[in-house]
């Protein structure tokens, strides 16, 4: 029987909620630290930055969530959740303490040890969608060396929405690293960048050459900052996106989350853009 | 395997033994013309009517809905996500009197449920006795599909219906293991060529239709002209996902009562905008016209391209019961000729 439980795909692993940090002034993103109740669980939980996993609340049902920490991390799982809708809202009234399911980790992440081995790294993120690049310029820190020129531009509507606050200061100290911050408007207190991330992407605008850019943002930020791009010598096949679409089971059998012939759950959520332009426009 | 025979007066005997050691279902007239699935006590033995029961045979694969585990929902409980797998409540069954296209869709849906432990189980649990066709009938089309009035993929035990007996081939050894009796003997040299016969008789796979769809691009026959014209009438009720053997796309709920809670899954279709909505409300597939695209381009196209056949069986019931009479066929014509 043992057997069994554990080569069902869809029974989550218990968890525990150990830490919570309200990110955003409005209150409506969170990070949660989860760590996994068995030590056997623990030990096997192998992820890949981009990787996302299902976390279940008991009788609320159970949500797709990108896994914002590295696996270099130690000490618990993070996921930075928006407030939008059961789910999500049932999870942002838990506590340090509370109990909730974890399946995973899923999808194909970021090709972080090989084809971006070597590569210089433009990492472009707007909103709430920093989260698996958080993980994936974590990893890639911890494994500098690998990695040519890692340039970061990132933007949020105001000051307040920026998620990892200390976090940035801290890289925007170090000088194997290009940050650039921005937000939408000017705001008291605010002496970074103002601007649409577009924008900024135009302005900094890294050679192509030997590079990889590895987008997460709204559809309509990732739509105006590939002209900019293109415009700068870059190709489709240069460029990794995280797609987003409904999902259930989270390992290609349901059907919620297609976008032609692939499952975004399964073959995704990391596509190159040469890949997604093959694909009918329904993410 | 060697074929046997059982003549028609000891078949109820036969079916009176298998009722004692498996949960046996076959089709039963409900109403007139009308028959569904029902489970057999031994005490007739079924007739198996011309094409297919009303409701598929999924029903056995898919249960709706479907335990998929339970759970202590009290949030302060330390036991909550413990997650405890239900037991499997059901004995082995026997599928009796399935028609090819039935047994078929069980073996194509075998593909993407391929690590699904609770197909799996079910299937390792299921005996199907398909009854072969002798003619097909006015709304299925097995042969447009890849399959055959006579074929046995999907099937455990193939059944040729003679004058005075039923022609016994078992497939795999789960069909085997229901001859185990003394009810049987050996087809004469004549049986055996009229069974042979039957089948060479039977209408051929007219073409290859999985593999024209798979060599087609898969943007111009998502760009086909003639998708808004078959969308047009369609009032997204399901009902063709429903009936249909190989739609099986489901949707996970959490139900909890006083603290106990259970996770179930069942049918869902891609027929409803929901289906795909985003919290943020934002939907992929917002328009009919996409949601029609999607059910004939996952039969006829994405599903062929990952996994060879195409997922329609030929078995006719949404052409039947379409409140507005689309027809599939009339699709993959109109993507042949793209
Ligand atoms: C690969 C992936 C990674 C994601 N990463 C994050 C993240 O890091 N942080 C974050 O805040 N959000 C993330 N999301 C979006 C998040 O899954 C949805 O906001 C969430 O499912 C909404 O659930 P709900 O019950 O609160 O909303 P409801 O509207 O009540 O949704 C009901 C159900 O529909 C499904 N659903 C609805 N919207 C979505 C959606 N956009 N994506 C997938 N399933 C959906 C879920 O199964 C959900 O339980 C991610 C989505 C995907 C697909
Ligand atoms: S698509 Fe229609 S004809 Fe084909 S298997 Fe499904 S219900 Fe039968
Ligand atoms: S049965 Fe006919 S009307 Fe109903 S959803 Fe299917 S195609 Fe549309
Ligand atoms: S979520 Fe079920 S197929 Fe992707």
């Amino acid at each position: 029987m043992a057997e069994e439980v554990t080569m069902n795909p869809y029974l989550p692993y218990p968890a525990v909620i150990d830490a919570v940090t309200v990110e955003s002034e409005d209150g409506n993103l969170k990070t949660f630290r989860l760590v996994l109740e068995s030590r056997q669980d623990r030990e096997k939980w192998n992820h890949t930055p981009g990787q996302f996993a299902m976390l279940s609340i008991a009788g609320k049902g159970e949500i797709p969530i990108g896994i914002a920490s590295s696996p270099t991390e130690k000490g618990g799982l993070l996921f930075t959740v928006n407030r939008a809708g059961v789910v999500t809202t049932a999870l942002h009234k838990m506590n340090v303490g509370d109990p909730i399911g974890v399946r995973g980790p899923l999808g194909n992440g970021f090709p972080v040890d090989t084809d971006l081995r070597a590569k210089n790294i433009v990492i472009i993120a707007g909103g709430f969608a920093f989260t698996t690049l958080r993980a994936t310029l974590i990893y890639m820190l911890e494994h500098r060396q690998e990695y040519g020129r890692i340039t970061v531009i990132y933007g949020a509507r105001t000051p307040g929405m920026l998620l990892y606050k200390e976090e940035l200061r801290a890289w925007q100290e170090r000088d194997d690293l290009d940050v650039h911050i921005t937000v939408d408007r000017e705001a008291p207190g605010w002496d970074g960048l103002v601007g649409f991330v577009p924008t900024i992407a135009g302005q900094v605008c890294p050679s192509p050459d030997n590079s990889a850019a590895l987008i997460c943002g709204p559809p309509i930020m990732i739509k105006f900052t590939m002209p900019p791009l293109v415009k700068a010598g870059w190709t489709d096949s240069q460029v990794y996106l995280s797609l987003e679409n409904r999902m259930k089971c989270g390992i290609g059998i349901c059907g919620h989350c297609n976008v032609g012939p692939v499952y975004v759950c399964k073959d995704g959520p990391v596509f190159t853009r040469e890949e997604v332009q093959k694909l009918p426009v329904e993410f | 395997m060697k074929p046997l025979v059982v003549e028609k007066a000891q078949a109820g005997s036969w079916l009176r033994k298998l009722c004692q050691e498996f949960d046996v279902f076959g089709p039963v007239e409900t109403k007139k013309g009308f028959y569904n699935w029902k489970r057999l006590d031994g005490t007739i033995v079924p007739h198996i009517p011309q094409g297919v029961a009303k409701v598929s045979i999924k029903t056995f694969f898919f249960p709706q809905p479907e335990v998929m585990f339970e759970f202590d929902a009290r949030p302060t409980d330390p036991e909550a996500f413990r997650p405890i797998e239900p037991h499997c409540d059901f004995n082995p069954r026997v599928l009796f009197g399935v028609r090819p296209c039935d047994a078929r869709s069980v073996a194509l849906n075998a593909m993407p449920y391929r690590e699904d432990p609770y197909f799996q189980r079910k299937r390792k649990e299921t005996t199907i006795v398909a009854f072969l066709c002798e003619e097909g009938c006015l709304t299925c089309f097995c042969t447009l599909t890849g399959g055959s009035p006579v074929g046995i993929e999907g099937a455990d035990m193939a059944v040729t219906e003679l004058e005075t007996g039923f022609f016994l081939e078992p497939v795999t050894e789960k069909g085997l293991r229901l001859l185990d009796y003394e009810f049987f003997r050996k087809p004469t040299a004549q049986e055996k060529s009229i069974a042979q016969e039957r089948k060479k008789g039977a209408q051929k796979s007219v073409e290859d239709t999985a593999s024209k769809l798979r060599s087609k691009d898969l943007m111009d026959l998502y760009n086909a002209h003639f998708w808004a014209a078959v969308a047009e009438s369609c009032i997204n009720c399901g009902a063709c996902t429903f009936l249909c053997p190989t739609c099986y796309c489901f949707d996970i709920q959490d139900e909890a009562l006083r603290g106990k809670g259970r996770r179930i899954r069942y049918w869902d279709s891609c027929m409803f905008p929901l289906f795909t909505q985003h919290a943020s409300g934002h939907n992929p597939r917002g328009e009919k016209l996409k949601r029609v695209r999607n059910r004939f381009m996952h039969k006829l196209k994405y599903f062929p391209d990952r996994f060879g056949p195409i997922s329609c069986v030929g078995c006719g019931r949404c052409v039947r019961d379409c409140p507005v009479n689309i027809d599939i066929r009339q699709v993959m014509e109109g993507l042949m000729e793209v």
